[in-house]
């Protein structure tokens, strides 16, 4: 019987609480209205096309490299030209392998710490959220006492224990420290959503409460969440590029943090060599910039007060 | 109001309790060993004078001792404020190294962050639902919030320095000075902090810009704001009482940004060589000084929360509700 209930409506039916009947009908409408108005969206297109030129050239950039990111090539200090794209440095490493390379381990970095921050921050949130009580107080102690700790000189004093990290270390360390904003937001959202009457329902129909959350509370606030994860990816990649120039990063792999170490290391400033320091950050800038243009975007067409400026 | 403090002023306690440890305890979990690293820079031949050695460092560095006593010692260092001799300069306590950089730390912080708080608000409030202003600010605003801190650092000290020539882009004053109270030391301090100032600055600008605009914009569609235009008040009267409002969850996103600008300060600060606690961290990592290093993080720490703590205080002065909210859970 219960299985025969939770199969008919679709999860953005019951989160409208509209009747079966006419709901069936709005469903996919819905969705099409999403992408009628996405797609009407110039910031939205806009940030989204940049976006995919920028995963496009992270994907397929390094196989057009001549060199190996982290191969030395007897030509230092080229200027950027046919020979080598972005030109040189002064070991002779070839900088667009290492900028096309970054661009990699920018995007996963980021996935990776988006990732494990949306995990941890939605099981935590949901679970303090619909209990509440004592275990939400104690999950919000935890919450408040990780925002104070600074992240930066953790992973410092972390890292100074370390011979070897991966792109993976990194992420996940991004990733444990950055939760509790997916948390908060997920909390309050929780908290305000478990008191409907669809949420009611549910458990007078005496569903388990990973259900409701799952089914009921979940996906009323899917497009929130996913903006806040899309934020949280795009402070990745920064918070990845700081750590990096630290020296702190993945051990042995191109990053764009790490290319602008070396150019600050060898006072590139000071010699003028400007293609070495402006084109990592530059594209980095370009890659969070179109995120956060696209979450605008998305913002708007997920939210229709915001629509009808 | 006192159980408001009362439960902050709790979880500060607890906070400083837990950074303690976890500072305490990286050491103890992590491989490697630093008595070993610095054994070996003194270059001993026979493994007699390695171990006399390396038990003679232990000891000078309080390790010899059961582990619970190690970590009570701990506690009693960060409370007396001694926390041992400093590796990389080799005489200096950590307290005295730290209270020596501290001061070029404070004055890049202070007023970057309170002058781009305050700025970054009016410019974020001024251009919302006002088409012309939004449409510069908020690309810019974008712009700026998208920018990494060290590449931001290194672009402004590449103009500013070696392009148009404006501006020193190392050290935290003319190496040719001696520290002293006159106008040719304080001059050069003011011209060597500038370009630091401006980088950390101008990325948080942007974040605060963004985010007033967006809650002046939700204020402004508020029904509140609604009521007041009914009644006849001008568009000025509403716009204030709508920054008002929006300026609450602004000040407690100051309290959640403060990590991420210190963050940016550090690295700030080893892009142009500033003598602060970015660059003793710098020098701490590239010479293994893992003892300056726990030092440094719990002092961090210690900044953060008394920095949240007077966002706190200025809460309550601004925010009168703040007394009430935290005693019944209304949601």
């Amino acid at each position: 019987m219960s299985e025969s209930i939770s199969a008919a409506p679709a999860p953005e039916v019951a989160a409208t609480g509209l009747p079966v009947g006419p709901a069936t009908a709005t469903g996919p409408r819905k969705r099409n209205d999403f992408l009628y108005y996405g797609l009407r969206n110039k910031k939205l297109v806009f940030g989204l096309s940049l976006e995919l030129v920028l995963v496009l050239v992270a994907v397929i950039g390094p196989m057009l490299a001549k060199y190996p990111p982290m191969e030395i090539t007897p030509f230092p200090l080229q200027h950027p030209g046919s020979k080598f794209w972005l030109g040189t440095d002064l070991t002779g490493y070839d900088l667009y392998s290492q900028l096309t390379s970054g661009l990699r381990t920018s995007y996963l970095v980021g996935a990776l710490g988006a990732g494990c921050a949306a995990l941890v921050g939605m099981a935590l949130g949901f679970i303090a959220g619909w209990r509440g009580g004592l275990l939400d107080e104690l999950l919000q102690l935890l919450t408040n006492i990780i925002v104070m700790i600074p992240s930066l000189v953790l992973l410092v004093v972390i890292g100074g224990y370390l011979s070897s990290k991966s792109i993976l270390f990194e992420g996940v360390f991004i990733g444990l420290t950055t939760w509790p904003w997916v948390a908060r937001a997920v909390r309050a959202q929780t908290f305000s959503l478990r008191s409907r009457e669809y949420v009611d329902l549910a458990r007078l129909s005496g569903k388990r409460p990973v259900w409701i959350v799952v089914r009921e509370i979940a996906p009323n606030m899917a497009s929130y969440l996913f903006l806040v994860v899309i934020l949280l990816f795009g402070s990745s990649m920064l918070l990845a590029a700081s750590y990096d120039f630290l020296g702190l990063g993945p051990s042995n792999t191109a990053s764009l943090g790490w290319t602008l170490n070396q150019a600050q290391q060898s006072a590139a400033l000071n010699y003028h060599l400007w293609w070495w320091f402006i084109p990592p950050g530059a594209v980095l800038t370009l890659m969070v910039f179109a995120l956060l243009i696209a979450n605008v975007g998305l913002d708007e067409v997920f939210n229709p007060k915001l629509r009808e400026q | 109001m006192r159980r408001y403090l009362t439960r902050k002023i709790f979880t500060y306690l607890l906070a400083f309790f837990v950074g303690v440890t976890i500072d305490w305890g990286i050491p103890h979990l992590m491989p490697g060993d630093p008595i070993q690293g610095l054994v070996s820079r003194f270059n001993v031949g026979s493994s007699a004078a390695y171990s006399a050695l390396y038990t003679q460092f232990a000891k000078s560095f309080g390790l010899d001792v059961p582990l619970w006593q190690q970590y009570l010692n701990f506690w009693k260092g960060v409370l007396t404020g001694d926390m041992g001799g400093s590796i990389y300069a080799p005489g200096a306590t950590v307290t005295s190294l730290i209270f020596s950089a501290l001061p070029y730390t404070l004055a890049l912080l202070v007023p970057s962050i309170l002058l781009s708080y305050v700025l970054g608000n009016r410019l974020g409030a001024a251009a919302a639902r006002r088409k012309y202003l939004d449409n510069s600010v908020l690309p810019f605003g974008y712009l700026l919030q998208a920018m990494p801190y060290p590449w931001l650092a290194l672009v402004i000290a590449y103009l500013f320095g070696p392009v148009w020539h404006l501006f020193p882009i190392a050290y935290g004053y003319d190496q040719g000075l001696v520290p002293h109270f006159d106008w040719a030391f304080i001059s050069s301090l003011l011209y060597h902090w500038f370009l630091p100032f401006l980088t950390v600055f101008l990325v948080s600008l942007g974040g605060w810009a963004i985010g007033m605009r967006n809650l002046v914009i939700y204020e402004l569609e508020n029904d509140s704001s609604r009521y007041l235009r009914a009644l006849g008040a001008s568009e000025r009267v509403v716009r204030g009482y709508a920054y008002r409002n929006a300026s609450l969850p602004q000040l407690s996103g100051l309290a959640l940004a403060l990590g991420v600008v210190i963050g940016g300060n550090i690295v700030t600060e080893i892009v142009f060589n500033y003598p602060g606690l970015g660059n003793l961290i710098f020098k701490a990592i590239s010479n293994q000084d893992f003892f300056l290093l726990q030092g440094i993080f719990i002092f961090v720490v210690f900044g953060v929360l008394i920095a949240n703590f007077i966002i706190d205080l200025v809460f309550i002065a601004v925010d009168p509700r703040t007394r009430l909210s935290m005693q019944g859970a209304a949601a």
